[in-house]
């Protein structure tokens, strides 16, 4: 697994941020916080959302962009939404964050290699394969998923589908501690 | 006992209170009305002439009560009438709870007739909306709905009932809800919680108002950590700043009347000798007459306000927002000072100003924190120089023109200190807080961040009401009143003593005066060739009025000569190039002041 520290800080107007939420599991919610980045004028670079181990609540993460008092202000906006149990701005050393890709590749395409190789190398795995074609299931840091991303497009891309970035505080804290 | 859904939320308002609710009736809200019916000598519903009027009605009920309106009003067009009121509440942190009826479950996604969805519409402009899926889901989300718009920063709440939810029946049982921290609208059970805070100083926050519990992720730990690790708390942060100034000034806003902590702020002033501004939504939370009160700071804030903002060395801003119109140029704002900004709202806190000492909590406590932790102050030169700079803005006024600030004065001479004066938007607005001389808190209603000209006459009826029917003020223009006169109908039926005070000048006065200053005098549409007789409009109303077209004729109507039973219209003829002074263009700073033609 190819798991390492995210999003390193900078005094970057556009440095990309993560922020990590549990919300009420329920219908809305996602047109809720999404709205709030709009309405804020925030671009949301990705969002991944899923159930937590109890269901009544679900799990996110966005990558945004913008500077320290951006940061801020999101944080404080998301916190203020009935449905938001805690947003919290996920940064530097304390975090872990992924990322997953499925992506189906052209088998012969561009120099004519076999793409395994290179799947094999960032940890991939082949999770189907034709003729003229493989599927491949690769996890890893954001960066070193868009690295692979770019290394393919000379083999031929025929459609690809990225998680957004999974994160979680590293160590035995969970979100509410977060600090 | 069992009820139907439209039983269960007439008898959650009574419970919470609700004496009077605003709103018009619809299809999709008749169950509601039949109830309402039943219950109609437990609670008064009070039909305006349009959505609008009633939403405008209720956030003017709030503003003078402290408790939240209720505006009732149908789905569709009903519910988007209601819109412009939302966003008005939202915007002035009003509380509201907005109930808004909708097609039946299976025909709601289908286009219905008249189905519109309206938790989508709303989403920015509230609080928190619901849409309730299940009847025995209701009483507890009115219950919510109602501890979310008065609790924290106040604002609107919506609830969207379906129709057949208002006619399901199910066990009902009155009194505390089962647990204030369930809800389930959507058929899971969430333990959800508002905001309740602990302030920088490491108090006990203010609650929701029924004790609900802290969201998890204590805030208060966010803003100390984002702020940096190594500093000091900023409690101590802030007493060190005061201890250290020598020009203190405090800027007090909406938030402060919210928070009844108006004579919180009064000691700390007197405890420092700081002089006060005040935000528009602040106007009415420091009387006139104390002598260090500047009146309203702003793009037509007060000279005297803004000349000693600049030269101020700290600013201690309470409840306020600092709204562009409030500042103008941030950077030259804040240039000479130390900013503390105390606010219940962690999300105000360097949202607009970046660099401040944030206290997040109840400004009550506080600003009781403050004052109890420090030494008084006396700086004679400071308050000389204020003083001075007072004497200056209320000097050069011909007392005999018929000028728009003498038309203000000659009502607030016939007016009491508690009476409610509500106003619409444009120069009458900035005339009215300049002019006025507010004493009581809550005797204002303003439409301050949205600026909604047609504010005015629906939230007059609404102050009305909850003043106990005292005559209440009107201050309007042609243009604001021209957008919702049509409540005059419910000021007449209603038998409101409203006095209504037309500042007609033929034109829309404060875009005609941007246009005079920034468009080389291109007044385009603005002049408002219009040959409405508002004297015999008045009258077709069934209320009534007359021309004024001195103080002397003024003087005369208002001195006992103005109808018990109805709403008055007087109609004042003023110059179309009056303006409104002082005037710091927009973005601009003390240094780019107009004082005056």
């Amino acid at each position: 697994m190819n798991i390492s520290t995210a999003e390193k800080e900078t005094s970057n107007m556009n440095e990309r941020f993560t922020v990590g939420l549990v919300v009420a599991n329920r219908y809305g919610v996602l047109n809720r916080i999404a709205g709030l980045y709009n309405k804020r004028g925030y671009n949301i670079d990705s969002l991944s959302v899923g159930e937590t181990e109890d269901p009544s609540y679900s799990r996110m993460t966005i990558v945004s962009s913008g500077d320290r008092q951006v940061r801020t202000q999101m944080v404080r906006q998301l916190n203020k939404l009935y449905d938001v149990k805690t947003a919290a701005l996920f940064e530097g050393e304390g975090t872990i964050a992924v990322e997953h890709l499925l992506i189906k590749l052209k088998k012969y395409g561009g120099h004519g290699d076999d793409p395994s190789a290179l799947v094999g190398q960032y940890g991939g795995k082949i999770v189907e394969t034709g003729e003229d074609f493989l599927v491949a299931d690769v996890t890893g840091i954001p960066e070193q998923v868009q690295e692979f991303i770019e290394k393919c497009k000379s083999i031929g891309i025929f459609e690809l589908c990225r998680s957004g970035t999974l994160a979680l505080s590293s160590g035995s804290y969970n979100i509410f501690d977060a600090k | 006992m069992v009820l139907t859904g439209a039983q269960i939320l007439v008898e959650e308002l009574i419970r919470h209170g609700t004496d009077t609710v605003f709103g018009y009736p619809g299809g999709t809200v008749l169950d509601i009305y039949d109830a309402l019916y039943v219950s109609r000598k437990r609670i008064k519903h009070v039909t305006t002439a349009h959505e609008q009027g009633a939403v405008h009605a209720a956030d003017g009920f709030a503003r003078v009560t402290g408790r939240p309106g209720v505006v009732i009003s149908t789905s569709g067009p009903g519910a988007t009438n209601l819109v412009t009121g939302i966003a008005n509440a939202y915007l002035d942190s009003v509380p509201l709870v907005a109930v808004t009826g909708n097609v039946a479950a299976p025909l709601l996604g289908k286009d219905s007739f008249q189905e519109v969805d309206i938790v989508g519409v709303t989403q920015p402009i509230v609080k928190h909306n619901f849409i309730v899926h299940d009847v025995r889901k209701l009483a507890d989300t009115v219950r919510e709905a109602f501890a979310l718009a008065a609790s924290d920063r106040k604002g609107p709440v919506l609830v969207d009932i379906p129709k057949n939810i208002q006619r399901d029946e199910c066990e009902y049982e009155a009194g505390e809800s089962r647990c204030q921290d369930e809800v389930d609208v959507d058929g899971r059970t969430v333990q959800m919680s508002a905001n309740g805070r602990t302030d920088a100083g490491g108090q006990e926050g203010q609650a929701g108002t029924n004790g609900r519990m802290p969201k998890a992720g204590a805030v208060a730990c966010h803003s100390e950590n984002l702020q940096g690790k190594n500093e000091l708390p900023c409690i101590d942060r802030a007493l060190e700043a005061i201890r250290s100034c020598e020009r203190p000034y405090i800027y007090c806003g909406g938030g402060v009347v919210s928070a009844g902590a108006e004579n919180e702020v009064l000691a700390l002033s007197k405890k420092l000798s700081a002089p006060i501004g005040l935000s528009m939504m602040g106007l009415t939370a420091i009387p006139e007459s104390y002598e260090l009160n500047l009146g309203m700071s702003g793009m037509h804030g007060k000279y005297a306000a803004t000349l000693t903002q600049s030269k101020a060395d700290l600013m201690i801003a309470a409840g306020v927002r600092f709204s562009d119109r409030a500042t103008g140029d941030i950077a030259e704002y804040t240039k000479n000072c130390t900013v503390i900004h105390i606010d219940i709202d962690e999300a105000e806190l360097g949202k607009n100003i970046p660099e401040i000492i944030e206290l997040c909590g109840d400004a009550k406590q506080i600003l009781r924190t403050l004052t109890d932790s420090i030494q008084e102050k006396w700086n004679e030169e400071w308050v000389k120089k204020i003083l001075m700079y007072k004497a200056a803005d209320n000097a050069g006024e011909n007392a005999e023109r018929f000028s728009p600030a003498n038309i203000i004065r000659t009502v607030r001479k016939f007016s009491k200190d508690d009476t409610v004066v509500a106003t619409d938007v444009g120069q009458h607005q900035m005339w009215v807080m300049q002019h006025y001389g507010f004493t009581k808190p809550r005797t204002l209603l303003t439409s301050g961040g949205l600026g909604a000209m047609g504010y005015g006459l629906g939230a007059s009826i609404g102050g009305c009401l909850a003043s106990g029917r005292n005559r209440t003020v009107l201050f309007t223009g042609d243009g604001s009143f021209g957008m919702n006169l049509t409540e005059l109908a419910t000021a007449v039926s209603q038998g409101l003593p409203l006095t209504v005070v037309l500042l007609n000048n033929g034109t829309l006065g404060m875009v005609r005066q941007w246009q005079g200053f920034f468009y080389s005098e291109r007044y385009s549409c603005t002049t408002l060739e219009r040959k409405t007789d508002f004297v015999a409009l008045a009258k077709a109303f069934g209320a009534d009025g007359c021309r004024v077209d001195s103080l002397a004729e003024l003087e005369a109507v208002l001195d006992g000569n103005l109808p018990e039973g109805g709403p008055f219209v007087l109609d004042c003829r003023i110059d179309i190039d009056e303006k409104v002074f002082p005037m710091i263009p927009p973005g601009g700073s003390v240094k780019d002041i107009m004082i005056g033609a």
